[in-house]
This record gives structure tokens, C-alpha cells and sequence, in this order.
């Protein structure tokens, strides 16, 4: 049982044409052993979470109640993104598991709204939003180490709390990067070998080896994306991160959690007495006093 | 790519004597098993090598699925045809020919005398595509690939669909089904939960639906009988099939129609078009677009008209096009009713 499905093509050579499609099935089941895994270590093996003390009890004085994460904007980018990428993944892989209906359509318009709503939010992030607060820096590597040594019982000190994405958070944004974006390339390209209103049919725009490589690229993009989209909403119900949830809705979360779990340094939140232009940004990239982020 | 003619892969054969012992060899072997009717599909595929089932279940020595049997006096509460009755004992048999003459038309215009010897009903309404592409063996969408090659600019695709093509532009070759569909006929289905009795138009699916498919059948499945109701007994019926040879040859297109009329006035009708797509397609638009308008020239050019919207041409089937529209007219029209003469026009 190979990871592709080969073919000979009319000229007698053998190339790739799709994935198998048992790596659906793979990919939902490494899903649910992620859930499984993680849940078990949460509840008898993870030790209480702590912090370096990173705020002075003025800055909490500071802090406004309910602190604004997410702007509408990129609230509404976050769920037309969800919905279309649920709309692809159903639409790609419920035929292929037996659920038959007229796929093809739905699949390249979700495809099509996807595209637009990635390129706005590229557009968004780089210019309107502190683009680099996603992105991992120094000081995730150096508490991503620290908390490493201390699970294993090493003396490290203390990580510090998160800017506004935790590392995970920025790890997983990366890897939803990559699928995302070898799934919506390749797509686009595939487009080109379906009747849509925006491409001229042409199947020899490649070669049989390229085409097959492409297909195989959309078709690992697709089911590593099945896995992603499962522990990204495993991880949105959680009871420990529904306050992150709950700001993806209504924008905001409570001053308590961000005192918990944030550092006010890395994450300045602007208020009425402290603009951003003025916030400390003394640790890292992401103190730059930005409340849109990504 | 080289075909190996003549010799065929090595399959384990079973001949069962009864539908259900088929049925528990189906179930038991799922996708490995391939249903032989006639053969006269099955045998292409075998010989050329180009499908290798582990298993071929024989269907011939099931006496249950021969025959035809009439429910009422002479048929009149409908028939049921079972799936291994042949083309010719169909297109013979004198309740057919008397009430449902649209059938026996359509299953004399089956390629030729031997192959209708031989060639069963269930057969013909569940044989696979003529595309040259598929049948030779190239990785296509229906094969499991990825890529049409018919639909290419230099891809022979004469034959090929003008309507509902997704991504696969391959036809379904069969003559019966349009006329099953114009009867309003029942397919019966073994599965594995039991009997399902399908419409006639919902037992053929498109490319859109399953694109390595003709028909809903899944493995494990076996279309046992075709029942049609009286509903359309004695009507009047139109049948037309146009293909290259007419001694012997799958259709370009061919139609069928069973038509209910009220003094010049068309009452009710049903009408189905094969050829023109990947599927069988029942035209209900036309069916609503004709219903109480005089049965006239005048009526049948603009259900023609009606029937060839959204046609896609590929490069070589345009002709298509006036095809259908003409064949729509002159099912509409027919002949000799006095409705005038439907002529071919360009």
C-alpha cells in the first residue's frame, strides 16, 4: 500500500496522479490521537503553568476591563476563512469517503473565497496590523527551552508570559502557512483543468510528471490540513482557551485572563492614558503597541 | 500502449444459481468481483487487459433474473423484465411490442442481431462508456486519474458529451435507457440492505456525482429486474437513434418520447435524451414547455430550442447541437400524426 497512486501515462511513462486515500483516514485518526495525547498530559502529567513576574501591579491598574484583541475585520477574515476551508475540506473529501454528491462547484468556489479572503488578510496583516506579532522571536525560543527544562526537572528559570500569540499559537499559524498555501497554489493551477469563469480549460498547461506532482502537493495540503483544522478547534473548546475563543467572537477578552496568561510589555494594550506610540517596548518584537493583530 | 488482445488475465469464475447466492459471493468479494451479463462489454474489458478482476461472478445460469412477466391481464398493471432477458427475447415479445412498443424499438436498434442474442437488458443499461480513451486503458479521470483527454483541443471527442460535463466529457452508449426513462420504469436493486427500487433516470449518474460511474450500482449491488408501470401503455411513442453505420453501431444520440395527446393538444409526455450527456437525461423542461400546447411544428422547434440551452460543444461534436434539437422536434412532432413534417434543419 503505497502514500500515491500511480499511473502510466500515453507516452508509457509512470507518474503521480493523487495521494491514497486511506491518508484521509490517517489524518483524522493522528487528529484524534493529538486529542487523546494532549488530554491525558493536561490532566495528570502538566504541571501547574508559571510565569516570570512580568508586570508591575501599576500596569494592571492601566488595563482597560476588556481588553480588544481582535478588530471586526479580522474577525470576520477569521470566519469566512473557517468557512470556506470547512466547504473545501467537506466538499474534497466526503466523496472520497462515500458521501457522493456534486462536489467539483462548491469545491473551487469555496477554493476561489478562500484565495480572496488569504489575500486580503496578507494584504491586511503586512499593512494595517503588526505584522510580526505572529510570527515566533527570541524570547518564544528562549521560553519554549526554559519550559522544556523544567518539564524534565532542570533548573531554568521561569518563562516569561505570552505576547499576544503564544508560541503554539505562532507554530500552528505557520504550519496553516504552508498547507494553506500549497493547497490554494496548486488549486489555483488545478483550476485550470475544470470549466470555471476564470480560465481558459487547458490541460497541457504542464506535464503529466508536474500535474501529478500538483495533484499529490493539493492532496497532502488537503489532509494535513484535515489534521490542523481538527486540533485548532479541539484547542477553540478547551475550557483554558475558551477566553481566546470568546475574543474571536466578540473581539475582546477580560483584563483578568490577560493579566494571567499575557505580559502587558509584549502585548501593549492601548488605553486612553497610555498610546501605543509611547508603550515600553523593552523584550521584544511584538511590544508595539497594536491591538489589531493578526 | 500496447493491448494484449484475446487473453485475459487470470480470474477465479463463479456461477451461481441463484440471486441470492450471487448476492453473498458480491458482498463477500465487494470490489474484487466483476458481474458478468452478456459479456459483451465485460469481455472487451477482460480481453484488452485493461480491467483484471480477481473475481467475475457469471450471471447466466440464474434462471430468476430471465424473463418477462406481465401483473394484471395481459400486462395491464405492468411488466417486469428480468435483468438477464435478453435484447432480442425483449424486443420479441408480444406485450412489449403491443403496449410498451417504445422498448422493443429501442432494443431492435441495439447493434445487430448476434450481440442482441446475446446481450441482456441489464447489460445494456449498465455498460460502461464507449470513450476510446477509457477504453484504452490511459489513466483518465474515470479511470481513476486525473486529466480528460478527450476534452483537449486535439482530442477526439466526436462522440463525446455537450451537456453536463465535469471534468469526464464520455457518454453513456445505451439505447434502452432513454426509453425505460420515457416509460417512467423501475430499476430493482439488490444491495445489502435489501431491495431498492430506483426511478429509471436516478439509476444513471453523471461525473459530476461519481466520475468513475455510470450507474448507482456499488459493489456488493445487483440490478435484478426493470419494472415498468402501465402508466404509459399504448401511448403514442417516438424512438429515433442516429449513429455512423446504421447496420451496426452505438448512437451518436438517440431519443425517446411516450406522449399522451387530447385532440391535437399534448397532454402529458415524457421524453428522455441519450447521447448527449454522461448520463441518460430526462428533459423535464421540455416535458412542462410542451404540456397542453398543440402537438405542431411550431411547438416542437421551440422545444428543440429549449432542450440545447447551456450546450457546451468540444471541438469536434458541435454537431451535436442541431442534432438534439432536431431529434427533440421530431419526437414532439412525430410522424405521421398529421402534425406536419418535422424536416432536418442546420
Amino acid at each position: 500500500m503505497g502514500f500515491l497512486e500511480w499511473a502510466t501515462n500515453p507516452w508509457g511513462r509512470v507518474v503521480p496522479i493523487h495521494i491514497a486515500w486511506f491518508l484521509i483516514w490517517v489524518a483524522v485518526i493522528l487528529g484524534f490521537l493529538f486529542f487523546v495525547v494532549h488530554a491525558v498530559y493536561l490532566r495528570y502529567f502538566a504541571k501547574p503553568r508559571e510565569f516570570a513576574d512580568a508586570h508591575p501591579p501599576a500596569d494592571a491598574a492601566r488595563i482597560p476591563e476588556r481588553v480588544p484583541r481582535h478588530s471586526l475585520t479580522a474577525r470576520l477574515f477569521h470566519w469566512i476563512m473557517a468557512a470556506s476551508m470547512f466547504a473545501l475540506l467537506f466538499t474534497a473529501f466526503l466523496p472520497k469517503v462515500g458521501v457522493q454528491f456534486p462536489w467539483v462547484t462548491y469545491h473551487w468556489i469555496a477554493g476561489v473565497v478562500l484565495t480572496a479572503s488569504i489575500l486580503f488578510h496578507i494584504i491586511h496583516a503586512s499593512f494595517f496590523m503588526d505584522f510580526w506579532a505572529i510570527w515566533p522571536d527570541r524570547i518564544d525560543l528562549r521560553d519554549a527551552w526554559r519550559r522544556s527544562m523544567r518539564f524534565a526537572g532542570k533548573p531554568e528559570p521561569p518563562p516569561d508570559k505570552f505576547a499576544k500569540y503564544p508560541l503554539e499559537n505562532k507554530l500552528y499559524h505557520a504550519a496553516i502557512i504552508v498547507a494553506g498555501l500549497s493547497a490554494i497554489v496548486t488549486g489555483v493551477f488545478m483550476m485550470s483543468r475544470v470549466r470555471t469563469v476564470f480560465f481558459l480549460r487547458n490541460p497541457y498547461l504542464f506535464s503529466d510528471m508536474t500535474w501529478g506532482m500538483m495533484y499529490v502537493l493539493h492532496g497532502l495540503a488537503g489532509v494535513g490540513l484535515i489534521a490542523l483544522i481538527m486540533v485548532h478547534v479541539y484547542f477553540g473548546l478547551r475550557p483554558e482557551k475558551r477566553p481566546i475563543t470568546k475574543s474571536m467572537i466578540f473581539g475582546w477578552m477580560s483584563r483578568d485572563f490577560y493579566l494571567k496568561e499575557h505580559d502587558p510589555q509584549r502585548w501593549v494594550v492601548e488605553t486612553p492614558s497610555s498610546p501605543s506610540s509611547s508603550a515600553p517596548d523593552s523584550k521584544g518584537l511584538e511590544g508595539r503597541g497594536l491591538t489589531d493583530a493578526v | 500502449m500496447a493491448v494484449i488482445r484475446d487473453v485475459m488475465a487470470t480470474f477465479e469464475l463463479f456461477q451461481p444459481a441463484s440471486v441470492a447466492d450471487a448476492q453473498k459471493l458480491l458482498e463477500q468479494r465487494g470490489p474484487d468481483a466483476w458481474v458478468l451479463a452478456g459479456g459483451l462489454d465485460s469481455f472487451d474489458w477482460l480481453k484488452d487487459r485493461i480491467k483484471k478482476p480477481k473475481v467475475v461472478i457469471d450471471l447466466s445460469g440464474i434462471g430468476e433474473l430471465r424473463g418477462i412477466r406481465t401483473s394484471g391481464n395481459d400486462g395491464n398493471d405492468g411488466i417486469e423484465i428480468g435483468a438477464m432477458t435478453t435484447l432480442t427475447e425483449l424486443a420479441n415479445h408480444p406485450i412489449i411490442r403491443q403496449k410498451y412498443g417504445l422498448l422493443a424499438q429501442a432494443a431492435e436498434l441495439v447493434a445487430s442481431p448476434q450481440i442482441r442474442n446475446q446481450g441482456t437488458i441489464g447489460g445494456n443499461v449498465s455498460q460502461d462508456t464507449r470513450c476510446w480513451y477509457y477504453r484504452s486503458g490511459w489513466p483518465c479521470y474515470r479511470a481513476g486519474g486525473n486529466i480528460c483527454y478527450a476534452d483537449t483541443p486535439e482530442g477526439r471527442n466526436r462522440e463525446h458529451a455537450i451537456l453536463h460535463a465535469d471534468r469526464c466529457v464520455a457518454v453513456n452508449p445505451s439505447d434502452s435507457a432513454p426509453a425505460f426513462i420515457a416509460l417512467d420504469a423501475k430499476f430493482v436493486i439488490r444491495t445489502r440492505k435489501g431491495e431498492r427500487v430506483v426511478d429509471a433516470e436516478d439509476y444513471f449518474i453523471g461525473p459530476d456525482i461519481d466520475i468513475t460511474r455510470l450507474h448507482i450500482l456499488q459493489p456488493g449491488d445487483l440490478l435484478t429486474a426493470i419494472r415498468i408501470p402501465s402508466t404509459w401503455a399504448g401511448a403514442q411513442f417516438y424512438f429515433e437513434k442516429i449513429r455512423d453505420r446504421n447496420v451496426w453501431d452505438f448512437p451518436l444520440m438517440n431519443i425517446a418520447s411516450a406522449m399522451a395527446t387530447s385532440g391535437d393538444r399534448i397532454e402529458g409526455i415524457r421524453i428522455a435524451v441519450n447521447g448527449a450527456a454522461a448520463r441518460p437525461l430526462r428533459l423535464k423542461a421540455i416535458e412542462d414547455a410542451v404540456r397542453g400546447k398543440p402537438r405542431d411544428l411550431a411547438t416542437g422547434e421551440m422545444a428543440g430550442k429549449l432542450a440545447v440551452q447551456g450546450a457546451v460543444p468540444l471541438q469536434f461534436n458541435a454537431y451535436k447541437i442541431p442534432l438534439m434539437r432536431n431529434l427533440v422536434k421530431r419526437a414532439i412532432v412525430g410522424i405521421g400524426t398529421g402534425a406536419g413534417e418535422a424536416t432536418w434543419d442546420s
